[in-house]
């Protein structure tokens, strides 16, 4: 079984490959990169002009709700909507019900993942038992099992004693801790960025200190311990400046950023539909200076990945008065789109730095197979248009839930393939 | 049954509007000067009809009025019940302790159900913001938004317009100390709209722990220190510090609230001579006023609960002409 992609344009950054090439792959494996490559009797895909190939997408933040709110997503589901995003990989994070603290569950996740076959998906531990920040899980039993990294994400890690110790322990067994940053007490019953938005609409604000006083903490604990940790979702200003402050002085601390916060601000909440609770997320999101953050990070190489936090929830759970509907958006399907326009397109960086932080550094991060399109490698592959128009239809997503803010919107950029292990899992040419 | 119209008003006196563009009443957002003007002169007249021996007028005669309260509130309540049965409605009035809401039921299902019987408007008061916006959404009665959240309660600022108007006979140009809790107070973000809508010149105050974040961007002044706004003030209005500030560190002790942000008779005495002091109820006596300027010569609080029926009774009629309501006339 051959298959050859001809006529894109390759880009690996991390082989620092970027040019035109033919792509040929056997067996699932990437087996020649090369100026032109005979058919000789592969399948022959023909590649419109200008179109990307690269490792396949990975998303290290996720939420696919099985078990316990099938709902919402399962794993089969959040898979499905993954490859239709350009995604060949996915790491999903604990806080399902029951909560994957143990390895029975991660067990059953990934058999869950195999038999939908579709993306691959990388189970992330809990760091305590029901993510309750008391008791740290069988950190050890649940790698073996097949967890990738380690967090409490949507319930942070309340104490400095629990992360250290965290930390510590999952710095012995080479994986990071991957932190959802949040000082309760400072977060309160907030539902909104704290400012001008949140006040004059009459929600509890959320400052962006809730979140930068726990990077900072978490950075520092990362210094003491040596140990790797990584920072979900920022939001803030001050947790980039943390975190820049933090690699400058080399400690092992990386960071990703959702698309939804490097392109939406609090402003959004003063649109057309008053209370959307698709603009209710957590971290909220902030305001002009801090978004202008995000996308300078993201520019100078301070934000190593975008990851989506994918969030999906039913319409009638959305459909409540806001500060009584679940935090969350929807992310797997409206990434590529968003990255393109918002970022390519606006000039603000390279389809390279696309790549390094939609697939290269994600894998990185997570000492994944894949963001890799070596010789040898799995065929994980996406191919993007990366000049295609495209006009958000939650209505049409794969995922579940359609909870998401960017329905209607007109983008530049999308998904033409998606291949897993040398085979098409997505077809939109 | 004495049915004379009352006399509304005409076009040239509300700069212009003759109708509310929106046919809901969501908040005092949206709505222009000339709207203001024209629930305010509207309300006069319907306070005629608050003064005569039978105090009905047959304008909402067939219409069905829900009260739905998520919320406790007397005040309220009364005063929406009293004004639609003034202006003949079919009135009920449903609390959350005798509703499906104890039962699991989502307020879209509340709602689909009470349409399903087609009510014409709906009085909302639910203790989230937006709620009433939600409504609006899915709904097709119209929807007049009794108090949400933090958020708004526009009736509560129309009915202080009014009062102040009648005092001062003009809202441009008056000082407005408004004094409390400005971050939990929807009340508060009612006003602020409305009075600098009319060109009014706000003066916030209130402890720095309970000022919202952006406030320098409401477009008014604001100060922590009560003596500041108070000075030269034409209109005071207190509004209500509730218990439960303690628990979230907002302020130590409802007894130093007192002493740093009560209004006192010594405290009044900044205030023009011919000051007014307002308060939207319930009053906490001894906490954010003194009883004896709650009580004095400046007080204008209970004429404020009379002036409520009035400007609810405007409200209404104006929201049911989008549907041709009944004319006023016999």
């Amino acid at each position: 079984m051959k298959l050859l992609l001809k006529g894109g344009r390759v880009i690996d950054p991390g082989i620092g490959k970027d040019g035109e090439f033919d792509v040929l792959v056997e067996d699932g494996r990437i087996v020649k990169i090369n100026r032109s490559i005979a058919p000789d009797g592969a399948e022959v895909l023909e590649l419109g002009k200008g179109w990307i190939v690269a490792p396949g997408l990975i998303d290290i933040h996720v939420h696919l709700r099985e078990p316990g709110q099938e709902h919402k997503e399962t794993i089969a589901s959040g898979a499905a909507a993954a490859v239709a995003g350009g995604f060949s990989g996915i790491a999903c994070m604990p806080n399902t019900d029951p909560v994957n603290d143990h390895a029975g569950i991660t067990q059953f996740i990934i058999k869950k993942a195999t038999d939908a076959n579709l993306a691959r998906v990388y189970p992330i531990g809990a760091v305590s038992i029901g993510s309750r920040g008391e008791q740290l899980a069988e950190l050890g039993e649940q790698k073996s099992a097949g967890c990738v990294a380690f967090s409490d994400d949507g319930r942070p890690v309340a104490t400095a004693l629990l992360m250290r110790r965290a930390l510590e322990y999952a710095g012995m067994l080479g994986v990071p801790i991957v932190d959802h940053c949040e000082d309760p007490s400072l977060k309160g019953d907030g539902v909104a960025h704290e400012g001008f938005h949140a006040s004059a609409l009459g929600l509890r604000g959320i400052p962006g200190l809730a979140e930068s006083l726990m990077v900072e903490r978490d950075v520092s604990l990362a210094e003491l311990t040596g140990a790797h940790v990584h920072i979900c979702h920022m939001s803030a200003r001050q947790s980039l400046r943390a975190v820049r402050a933090g690699k400058e002085r080399g400690v092992r601390v990386t960071c990703e950023v959702a698309p939804h916060h490097f392109t939406l601000t609090d402003e959004a909440l003063d649109g057309p539909i008053k209370y959307d609770t698709n603009l209710k997320m957590n971290p909220p999101l902030r305001e002009p200076a801090d978004r202008d953050a995000m996308l300078e990070g993201i520019a100078d190489g301070t934000v190593d990945a975008i990851a989506t936090d994918h969030a999906p929830h039913h319409a009638d759970e959305k459909m409540v008065e806001f500060d009584r509907a679940p935090f969350g958006i929807t992310g797997l399907e409206t990434a590529v789109p968003l990255v393109f326009d918002r970022l390519v397109h606006a000039g603000r960086i390279s389809v390279k730095r696309a790549i390094e932080l939609l697939s290269t550094n994600p894998a990185r991060v997570l000492n994944l197979p894949g963001g890799s399109l070596a010789e040898g490698a799995p065929a994980d592959i996406v191919v993007i248009d990366p000049d295609r128009r495209v006009t958000i239809d939650a209505s049409r997503h794969v995922s579940k839930s359609k909870n998401t803010p960017f329905n209607g919107w007109e983008l530049r950029g999308a998904v033409a393939y998606t291949l897993v292990g040398g085979r098409i899992v997505h077809r939109s040419a | 049954m004495n049915v004379d119209a009352p006399v509304l008003p005409t076009s040239s006196k509300s700069d212009g509007a003759t109708q509310l563009r929106s046919r809901h009443l969501l908040g005092i957002a949206g709505l222009g000067a000339g709207e203001i003007a024209l629930i305010l002169d509207t309300a006069e007249a319907m306070k005629e009809v608050g003064t005569r021996p039978i105090k009905k007028v047959p304008a909402l005669r067939g219409r069905t009025v829900v009260n739905l309260f998520f919320e406790p509130s007397t005040r309220t309540r009364t005063s929406f019940e009293i004004a639609e049965k003034r202006l003949s409605a079919d009135t009920l009035s449903i609390a959350t302790a005798t509703s499906s809401v104890t039962k699991g039921e989502t307020l879209i299902d509340t709602v689909r159900n009470l349409e399903a019987m087609s009510p014409d408007m709906i009085v909302m008061r639910h203790a989230s913001s937006g709620a009433p916006h939600l409504l609006s959404r899915v709904g097709r009665a119209a929807v007049i938004n009794a108090g949400d959240g933090m958020h708004e309660h526009p009736t509560q600022a129309l009915l202080d317009a009014f009062t102040i108007r009648e005092h001062k006979g003009r809202l441009a140009g008056l000082k407005v100390a408004i004094v409390g809790d400005l971050l939990h107070s929807r009340v508060l973000r009612s006003n602020v709209l409305l009075l600098n809508t009319m060109g009014a010149d706000v003066c916030l105050c209130g402890p720095s722990t309970l000022m919202p974040a952006g406030i320098e961007r409401f477009d008014v002044r604001s100060t922590s220190a009560i003596d500041e706004a108070v000075e030269g003030a034409d209109v005071v209005m207190m509004l209500r510090i509730q218990q439960e500030r303690m628990t979230g560190h907002f302020i130590p002790s409802l007894r130093e609230y007192f002493a740093l942000f009560g209004l006192t008779p010594e405290r009044l005495r900044r205030a023009k001579d011919d000051v007014i002091v307002m308060h939207p109820g319930p009053m906490n006596r001894g906490v954010e006023i003194d009883s004896e300027v709650a009580d004095g010569p400046y007080s204008v609080i209970l004429e404020q609960v009379s002036n409520g029926v009035a400007v609810r009774m405007a409200v209404l009629y104006l929201l049911a002409g989008h549907d041709s309501a009944e004319p006023l006339k016999a």
